[in-house]
């Protein structure tokens, strides 16, 4: 009965949808305000209906209704609440009725939050809102009902891939979902701009805050992914340039870019219908990742279950939203006035800049995604394109882009004084070569890739670059004691940039060590053999199994000295799931600012009683916990820059309120 | 056929397996050889998986092609060589780093291609904005009720 | 100049559209084999324990008649859904079907052949790490490849023979190679 609530919530939203799709924007045509104000009360209505369905799936997969098809096969009892719960999103009917769910949030979240938004603008997004909406709750209800029944209804469900049932990746999917759909706010609120033909500082600084909180969400969703590859596939790697790893990577250099050139609008009224196109293409890039995650064109680690005919809707969704937005930015862009103007050598000339280094980057990452695709369409031959094509060609196009973002804040706007930046920054370029000198230096010259110098010489340009942009704006050497009054008297925003431009650096020496600079070493180890590795003796002390909840492990206790003092123990594992039945290697992992030491226990060499040896992975892999930091620095900066008085959501509302006080 | 697509169909989400790389009895002796053969393994695909290299997988043909690649580099072939030797069975897709060639060409050339023309574009546009200042605006002007509004707002938020 | 400027990205994304149909229609899985017209490579594989006169497989073997050469193993599990369809075919055609025990115990690729019967004319064991599949470009079990006359590969087929697809596909191209 609550699953057949939930499926009938769904047509209600959708005919919610429909209205809050077609009246707000005839009202705005025609002026009538009655008709645009549909749109507040549907939204709530829409994520009424929405939440509904939601929870009634939610419900299924708590109560193990196994009458549902859907959690019958991505379910089982066994398994732990926390999972079971994260099993709603882990198939691809759950993650869709998850995407739509975000969808009705944010605009929920536009009738609260916006209430000081121009009527006519305000309308016409949330129509656009709810097209996007219409689009997806039909591919639901006519490809991938989750509330589809199955009689008899099975003893027990299949379980989800034991691969999942992970604190963090039960989380990834909803924060990376946020990101994404995030995003549609700007792409709305960019066509409703399109459809008013205006755009200009107050339309980005309403945008600006939306795409913000997107970017934040997909950042973490995206660094959580990484973090999960890292300690769950039990060899420490947290990137692989999979299809589905650039299905969210596109959206994020585009949603970056966006971020960017939507300060350009705000602060200069430039770059105007650049910003435009930047959002469409952003959100676009959403819908492409659902798009190839879904349909089956191209193979990947981890794709959903495909289905051809689901990969038909989306593509059509696709044509409709993408196709349609680009023809309306090539009829009415070329009208939109052009804005404040400024010199290549400037703020704005150096935001564009590394916008145009972005946009290549995220161009660059799409033709390699979907290059097997079109050597194949073309007969080209069956191709593979790997991490070595997009480290080879993708890094490169980040090393200008790196080298500007110092110079960029310290740089006026309309006309910048490029010798006198430098200038400024003359002692941060001796230290950065120094270190990238040293760093070739401590590695044994050639005995390390040669690029690691470069990394580290970069993240130091970029480190110290902010650190002294900082210094300059609370002038710290001119006057330090009053240097931390100015320090918090600059605004949110330029704090938000400080951190993440500072998070990028720290992310940056984290690549490059751990990509130039990982040890490790593979063996048969018997039981009080020692190993040593970086520094530490890793002594192998037993190894006993342990039941958990839904599995089985084998549990290895190893004792980690440094210079024959025990320091720490490690209990890596290999779990043996039952539902399914599948293996899963825990690794241990004992992190420092220098890096992490990560153990992995394999399978018995076969010998008996004392002489049985395990296969043990120890791992050395510097300075990893950098790309967590810079990860979060990122986040940080964001949240910063989002509380900024300009950027809060809420905070047009309060002021019209105050004023009507 | 049918069992991998029910595999995937019963995962749901078909995540790669956990790599276990490569095993110690697979190892060569000779640790410079090792180390060339581990960095080969890294640019060959796993056929059998999904976008895997043999280096990362556990899967059988994975542990097979890892050998055969030491035995190559242990009969003296260059690196060279055991790419050409795996290319003439599986073809370029085992290579994941494509090759240079004319089927390749859009791939490799369409990075420096497109920065050109973005290059090309922003050029344009810095020399259009030089010679018109002003185009004049087809916009939709702001009503006296929106003025005010946009106004109070700029005040407001201390612009 | 200005407007073609603006319609570049509709433009683009048409051009993305039809190559994302084209790409429904196809399938990423399918890697068709580079080995199509090349000689059957070099092999001289030991025969199964207890098959009688059989020598085994080698390169000459394959010369002088069309075959068909089929990869199998004991752990094989498509193999025995495959099996009853090869068993058909040796009593109801002419073609000759060799097989390669790949990656397995000779014994046990014998004891398989007992248990579910033997179509094969020849039979050759490959075990770990495979060499012989390895150069057939062998990436799974079961496959099998069309040799014409002159020890020249002329196609190979991924996954079990279904007497639907020996009919349709793999037959037209043996009968044509016997001309």
């Amino acid at each position: 009965m609550i699953a057949e609530t939930g499926h009938f919530a769904l047509v209600l939203a959708l005919a919610v949808a429909i209205i809050q799709a077609s009246v707000p924007l005839a009202g705005a045509r025609r002026g009538k305000m009655a008709w645009m104000a549909v749109a507040g009360p549907a939204t709530v209505l829409q994520f009424l209906f929405i939440a509904i369905a939601f929870a009634a799936l939610t419900h299924g997969y708590i109560t193990s209704d196994f009458s549902l098809m859907n959690v019958a096969s991505n379910s089982h009892t066994e398994k732990p609440l926390l999972y079971k719960i994260a099993g709603v999103w882990g198939n691809h009917e759950g993650s869709l009725l998850l995407w739509v769910t975000i969808l009705a949030l944010f605009g929920l979240a536009v009738t609260l939050f916006g209430r000081n938004l121009p009527p006519g603008l305000k309308a016409r997004a949330l129509a656009v809102q709810a097209m996007i909406s219409i689009g997806f709750l039909l591919f639901l209800l006519l490809t991938s009902n989750p509330f589809q029944r199955v009689d008899p209804p099975p003893f027990d469900g299949n379980g989800l891939n034991p691969m999942l049932q992970d604190p963090g990746l039960a989380l990834h999917p909803p924060m990376l979902y946020l990101g994404y759909v995030g995003f549609s706010m700007a792409f709305s609120f960019a066509i409703a701009a399109l459809l008013e033909g205006r755009v200009d500082a107050a339309w980005a600084r309403w945008v600006r805050p939306w795409t913000l909180a997107a970017w934040v969400l997909l950042t973490g969703g995206i660094v959580l992914g990484s973090w999960w590859a890292y300690y769950t596939l039990g060899w420490g790697g947290w990137w692989y340039w999979d299809p589905v790893e650039n299905a969210s990577f596109m959206p994020w250099l585009a949603g970056t870019a966006l971020l960017h050139s939507a300060i350009v609008v705000e602060k200069r009224d430039a770059l105007k219908s650049w910003t435009i196109l930047l959002a469409i293409i952003t959100f676009g890039f959403s819908l492409l990742g659902t798009f190839l995650v879904r349909s089956g064109v191209l193979t990947s680690v981890h794709a959903f279950a495909t289905d051809p005919a689901r990969g038909v809707f989306i593509l059509l969704l696709l044509v409709i939203a993408v196709g349609g937005s680009l023809a309306l930015y090539a009829a009415r862009a070329p009208s939109m006035k052009l804005g404040g103007l400024f010199s290549p050598i400037s703020r704005e000339g150096s935001l564009l800049f590394n916008n145009v280094l972005m946009s290549t980057g995220a161009a660059t990452v799409l033709l390699g995604t979907l290059y097997p695709l079109i050597a194949d369409a073309f007969d080209l031959g069956k191709v593979s394109v790997g991490p070595p094509f997009f480290n080879s060609v993708f890094l490169p196009l980040m090393v200008p882009m790196v080298l500007v973002m110092a110079l960029a804040p310290m740089m006026s706007w309309k006309r910048g004084d490029l010798p006198g930046v430098l200038g400024r920054l003359k002692i941060v370029a001796v230290i950065s070569v120094l270190v990238a000198a040293a760093t070739w230096q401590l590695q044994g010259g050639a005995a390390g890739p040669w690029w690691s110098a470069a990394g580290l010489g970069l993240a130091a340009w970029l480190g110290l670059g902010t650190l002294a942009d900082l210094a300059d704006r609370i002038r710290l050497f001119q006057a330090p004691v009053q240097a931390p009054f100015r320090a918090f008297a600059l605004p949110r925003s330029t704090w938000g940039m400080m951190v993440a431009h500072f998070g990028l650096a720290v992310f940056i020496v984290g690549l490059t060590a751990s990509s130039a600079w990982t040890t490790e070493k593979v063996q048969t180890q018997k039981i009080g053999e020692t190993i040593t590795i970086a520094g530490y003796q890793v002594t192998l002390k037993g190894v006993e199994p342990v039941p958990g909840p839904n599995y089985i492990a084998r549990r290895a206790t190893f004792e980690i000295a440094r210079n024959g003092t025990v320091i720490d123990q490690m209990h890596p594992e290999k779990r043996a799931y039952r539902n399914p039945p599948r293996p899963i290697t825990t690794a241990a992992i004992r992190s420092g600012i220098t890096g992490d030491l990560y153990v992995v226990i394999g399978d018995p060499d076969g010998k008996e009683g004392a002489e049985t040896g395990y296969v043990t992975r120890l791992y050395f892999n510097p300075c990893i916990p950098w790309l967590w930091a810079g990860g979060l620095l990122l986040m940080l900066g964001g949240l910063i820059s989002l509380a900024d008085r300009r950027h809060r959501i809420g905070a047009p509302a309060r002021a019209s309120r105050s004023i009507a006080a | 056929m049918r069992h991998l697509a029910l595999c995937a169909l019963l995962l749901g989400l078909g995540m790669a397996s956990p790599a276990w790389a490569v095993n110690p009895d697979e190892m060569l002796k000779d640790p410079a050889k090792e180390a060339r053969a581990r960095e080969l393994g890294r640019e060959l695909r796993c056929m059998v998986c999904q976008n895997q290299s043999i280096d990362d997988s556990d899967a059988d043909l994975a542990r097979d092609l890892r050998l055969i690649v030491r035995e190559r580099i242990d009969l003296g072939d260059s690196d060279n060589d055991v790419r050409r030797f795996l290319v003439e069975r599986y073809g370029d897709y085992v290579l994941l780093k494509p090759p240079f060639k004319s089927s390749t060409l859009a791939l490799w050339l369409g990075p420096p291609v497109l920065l050109l023309g973005a290059a090309a574009t922003v050029a344009l546009f810095y020399r259009r904005r030089r010679r018109t200042t002003v185009t004049p605006a087809v916009e939709v002007p702001l009503s006296p009720e929106e003025q005010r509004r946009l106004d109070r707002l700029l005040k407001e938020t201390g612009q | 100049m200005r407007r073609v400027l603006y319609l570049l990205p509709v433009l683009i994304f048409v051009g993305l559209t039809a190559l994302f149909l084209k790409g429904l229609t196809m399938d990423p899985r399918q890697i068709p084999s580079v080995l199509i017209d090349r000689p059957v490579p070099e092999m001289a594989l030991a025969p199964l324990p207890g098959r009688g006169a059989d020598t085994g497989l080698s390169t000459a073997d394959l010369k002088g008649r069309v075959s068909v050469v089929n990869i199998y193993g004991s752990w094989c599990i498509a193999c025995v859904q495959e099996h009853p369809t090869l068993m058909a075919l040796k009593q109801q055609s002419d073609v000759p079907i060799h097989g390669i025990d790949w990656r397995d115990d000779p014994e046990q690729g014998a004891a398989w052949l007992k248990k579910h019967g033997d179509p094969y004319q020849r039979v050759g064991s490959d075990p770990a790490p495979g060499r012989t599949a390895v150069d057939f470009g062998v990436t799974g079990a079961p496959e099998s490849f069309i040799v014409d006359r002159n020890g020249i590969i002329r196609y190979k087929h991924v996954g079990p023979i279904t007497p639907e697809n020996w009919r349709k596909t793999l037959l037209p191209i043996i009968r044509e190679l016997e001309k």
